[in-house]
C-alpha cells in the first residue's frame, strides 16, 4: 500500500481559501484585542474579499482542475461557471457589511463573530460551484448553512430570533438528511459520487429507478435551500425573526448557492434524466410562482412580503433551469444572469428595510414607509427603482433578467411556463409598487437611519441595476462564456 | 453483502430501535434505543466488510456520544416529556398527512430498490474493504484531502456557534 499523493494547486482553490483564512484569521485576532475595538472585523472581512474576488477574476477562462487523484477525476473545477458564481458570492459579502454595519452597532450586536461566521457561510457558497463531488457538495452545503443557523439567532435574547435560528437548523438539518439519502441512492446505483463519473455511469449502463429516485431526493435537499414551493414552510418565520442583514445576506447567498449546486448536479451529473427532472422542476416552478406572489400580496409586513418575493424568485430561476434541460446553454447562462441581478436588487431593497428598522423588530410594517419620499427623496427614489426592477419593469436589471429567463424558455417551447411567469409578474406589480405608492402618496412618520456605507452601498446597487437594464450584453457575454465551459463538460463527458 | 438472513433480522431490529426511540416518552429509554440503533448499524458496516468504520461506530456513536447524551439528560432533569399525550384535532390530522406521505415515500424508495436494473447493475459493493485504519488513512488523503481540509472548517464554524450560543447566557448580556 503506497501514499500516492492527488496533484494539489493551491493557487486554483485560493479564492476559497483566502476567505477561509480570513474567518480564521479573526477569531485568532479578537482573542488579543480589547473588547471595545470592533472596526478591525470590517476592514478585515472586506479585505479578505476583496482578495479573493481578484485572485477568483484572475483565474477566468482558465478551466482549472485540482486535487486530482490516481483516477483523474478532479474533485474541484474551476471552469467560468464556478468564478461567476464565485464573483457573485464575494459581492453578495461585499455588499452585506456595508448595510449590517450601522445595524448591527443598534442593535448591540456587533462582533467580529458575525463577520467571521458570514466569511466561513460565503467560503461554503463558493465551494457549492466548485465542487465537482456530490460528498464535496454536501460538505459545501453544510459549511454554507452551519453558519447561517447560528447568524439567525445571534439577536438573543429575543424569542423572533431564537425561533428563527431553530425552525431553520430543524428544516435545514431534515434537508441535508434528505439530500445525503439521495447521494446515497445516486452511489448505489452508479458505485460513484465523482460528478464526472456518474454522468459516464449512466451513459453506459442507462438510467434506472434507483438513481431518478436518488435524483428526487437530490432536488427536494436542494429545493428546501433555494425555498422553492413546497419546501418553503420556513422561509417566512426564519426571514422574519432573523437580524435583517442576515436575511438579506440569506435570501441572496443561500438561493444562489442552491441553484449552482442544483444546476451542477442537473446539468453535469445527469443530463440524461433532463426528461424526468425537466417535468419536476416546471411543476416546482409553476407551484413557487404562483404561491410566492398570490400570498406575498397579503403581508403587512416587508421582511415577510420580501420572504415571498423570495421564493417567488425562486421560481423564475426554475424556469430558466427548466428551459436548460433542452436547451443547456441559454437556460444556464439566463439562470446565472437572474442570479446576478437579483443579487443588486434584493439586496438593494432590503438595504431599504435595514435603514427603516428602528429597534429589532420596529419599523417593519409596510405602513412605515409612508410619507418618505419627502424626507429622503433620493433613498426613496432607489427604492421605488428596486421595486420597479423586482417587478421587471424596463429599464431595470430585473427586466432584463426576465427578459432572458423567458427568451430562453420560448427556445426551449415551454410557453406555459412563460405565461405564468408572464401572469405572475403582473400580479407581483400589485404589491412591488404599493410600497412606491405609501411611499410617496402618503403623509408619515418614518425616518431612515443610515450610514454613510450603507448610503453608499445602495447607491452602487442602484446604479449596477440601471446599468443592467440599460446594457445588459457585457454582462450577458460573460454569462454565456460561464456557460460554455458546463456545457463543454457535458459534450466531452 | 453477506447472509439476506442476517441483513433482514439486523434490518428489523434497528427499525424497531429507531421506531422506539422516537415514540418513547422517557428520554432514557429513547437514549438506550439509539444505543441499540447504533449498535446494529455497526454490525452492518462488519457485514459490509468494514470491520474497522464498524469498530469507529461503536467507540464514538454508542460509546462516547451517547454517554454524553445520558449525561445531559439527567443532570438536566428531562427524563419524562411533559404533556398529556392527547393531542387535538388538529394534530391528528397533520399526524395523518404525515403518515400518508411516509408511507408514499418509504413504497417509492423500496420500488426504486427493487428495479435497479441498468446503470451499475446493482447495489454497490465497495471495490475494495476497508478492513484497516490504513486504508481509510489512504482513501481519505489521497481521493478525499480536500473534502477533508473543509470539515476542519466546518467544525470550527460549529464550535465558535456554540461559543456564541452558552457563552452570552453566563454575560448576561446579547453578543
Amino acid at each position: 500500500m503506497e501514499f500516492t499523493p492527488p496533484e494539489i494547486n493551491l493557487l486554483i482553490v485560493a479564492p476559497v481559501l483566502i476567505i477561509m483564512a480570513a474567518g480564521s484569521l479573526g477569531m485568532v485576532i479578537d482573542l488579543f484585542m480589547p473588547d471595545g475595538k470592533k472596526g478591525w472585523a470590517v476592514w478585515l472581512a472586506a479585505i479578505g474579499l476583496l482578495l479573493a474576488l481578484a485572485q477568483n477574476i484572475a483565474l477566468w477562462n482558465g478551466n482549472y482542475e485540482t486535487f486530482i487523484p490516481q483516477n483523474g477525476v478532479a474533485m474541484v473545477v474551476m471552469d467560468n461557471f464556478a468564478i461567476f458564481l464565485n464573483a457573485t458570492f464575494l459581492l453578495t459579502g461585499l455588499l452585506v457589511i456595508p448595510l449590517s454595519r450601522s445595524y448591527l452597532q443598534r442593535t448591540g450586536l456587533e462582533k467580529p463573530e458575525y463577520y467571521m461566521l458570514l466569511l466561513f457561510s460565503i467560503s461554503g457558497m463558493m465551494l457549492m460551484g466548485m465542487a465537482n463531488d456530490l460528498i464535496l457538495v454536501f460538505l459545501a452545503l453544510e459549511v454554507l448553512s452551519i453558519p447561517l443557523y447560528i447568524m439567525c439567532g445571534m439577536l438573543w435574547p429575543r424569542p423572533e430570533s431564537e425561533e428563527s435560528a431553530m425552525k431553520y437548523f430543524l428544516l435545514g438539518a431534515f434537508s441535508s438528511a434528505i439530500f445525503v439519502f439521495g447521494i446515497a441512492l445516486v452511489y448505489g446505483a452508479t458505485t460513484t459520487t465523482a460528478i464526472p463519473l456518474i454522468f459516464d455511469a449512466v451513459a453506459a449502463n442507462g438510467l434506472n429507478a434507483m438513481i431518478v429516485t436518488g435524483l428526487a431526493f437530490l432536488m427536494v435537499g436542494a429545493g428546501f435551500k433555494v425555498a422553492a414551493v413546497p419546501f418553503h414552510m420556513w422561509t417566512p418565520d426564519v426571514y422574519e425573526g432573523a437580524p435583517t442583514p442576515v436575511t438579506a445576506f440569506m435570501s441572496v447567498g443561500a438561493k444562489i448557492a442552491g441553484f449552482a449546486a442544483l444546476l451542477r448536479v442537473l446539468m453535469l451529473a445527469l443530463p440524461q434524466a433532463s426528461g424526468e427532472w425537466v417535468t419536476a422542476v416546471a411543476v416546482l416552478s409553476t407551484l413557487t410562482l404562483i404561491i410566492g406572489n398570490v400570498v406575498a400580496i397579503r403581508q403587512g409586513n416587508i421582511k415577510r412580503m420580501l420572504a415571498y418575493s423570495s421564493i417567488a424568485h425562486a421560481g423564475y430561476i426554475l424556469i430558466a433551469v427548466a428551459a436548460a434541460a433542452d436547451n443547456p446553454s441559454a437556460g444556464v447562462s439566463s439562470a446565472l444572469f437572474y442570479m446576478f441581478a437579483y443579487l443588486f436588487t434584493n439586496l438593494g431593497a432590503f438595504g431599504m428595510v435595514i435603514a427603516l428598522e428602528r429597534n429589532y423588530g420596529e419599523g417593519n410594517l409596510l405602513d412605515d414607509f409612508k410619507g418618505l419620499a419627502k424626507r429622503h427623496p433620493w433613498l426613496s427614489l432607489a427604492m421605488a427603482y428596486f421595486m420597479l426592477s423586482l417587478t421587471g419593469i424596463p429599464p431595470t436589471g430585473g427586466f432584463s433578467a426576465k427578459f432572458y429567463v423567458f427568451g430562453a424558455a420560448i427556445e426551449a417551447e415551454l410557453y406555459w411556463l412563460v405565461l405564468i411567469g408572464v401572469i405572475t409578474s403582473v400580479i407581483s406589480g400589485y404589491y412591488y409598487l404599493r410600497v412606491v405608492y405609501l411611499m410617496y402618496m402618503f403623509d408619515g412618520e418614518g425616518q431612515l437611519i443610515t450610514g454613510r456605507a450603507l448610503q453608499f452601498a445602495v447607491f452602487v446597487m442602484a446604479i449596477s441595476t440601471l446599468v443592467l437594464g440599460l446594457f445588459p450584453e457585457g454582462l450577458f457575454n460573460l454569462t454565456a462564456e460561464a456557460t460554455l465551459s458546463a456545457t463543454r463538460l457535458l459534450a466531452g463527458g | 453483502m453477506g447472509d439476506p438472513l442476517v441483513f433482514g433480522i439486523l434490518a428489523i431490529v434497528a427499525i424497531v430501535a429507531a421506531l422506539m426511540m422516537v415514540t418513547s416518552r422517557n428520554a432514557v429509554h429513547s437514549a438506550l434505543w439509539l444505543v441499540l440503533n447504533f449498535a446494529t448499524i455497526a454490525v452492518f458496516y462488519v457485514v459490509l466488510n468494514a470491520p474497522f468504520i464498524a469498530m469507529v461506530q461503536i467507540t464514538v456513536y454508542a460509546g462516547a456520544i451517547m454517554v454524553l447524551f445520558l449525561f445531559v439528560i439527567m443532570l438536566l432533569g428531562a427524563e419524562q416529556l411533559r404533556g398529556t399525550g392527547v393531542s387535538s384535532r388538529g394534530e391528528r390530522f397533520h399526524q395523518a398527512v404525515a403518515a400518508l406521505l411516509g408511507v408514499m415515500l418509504i413504497t417509492a424508495v423500496t420500488l426504486a430498490l427493487m428495479n435497479r436494473e441498468g446503470a451499475g447493475g446493482g447495489t454497490a459493493v465497495p471495490t475494495m474493504p476497508i478492513t484497516s485504519p490504513q486504508e481509510l488513512g489512504l482513501i481519505l488523503f489521497e481521493t478525499y484531502v480536500f473534502p477533508f481540509e473543509v470539515t476542519g472548517v466546518l467544525l470550527l464554524a460549529a464550535i465558535i456557534g456554540v461559543a456564541i450560543f452558552t457563552l452570552r447566557k453566563k454575560r448576561g448580556t446579547a453578543v
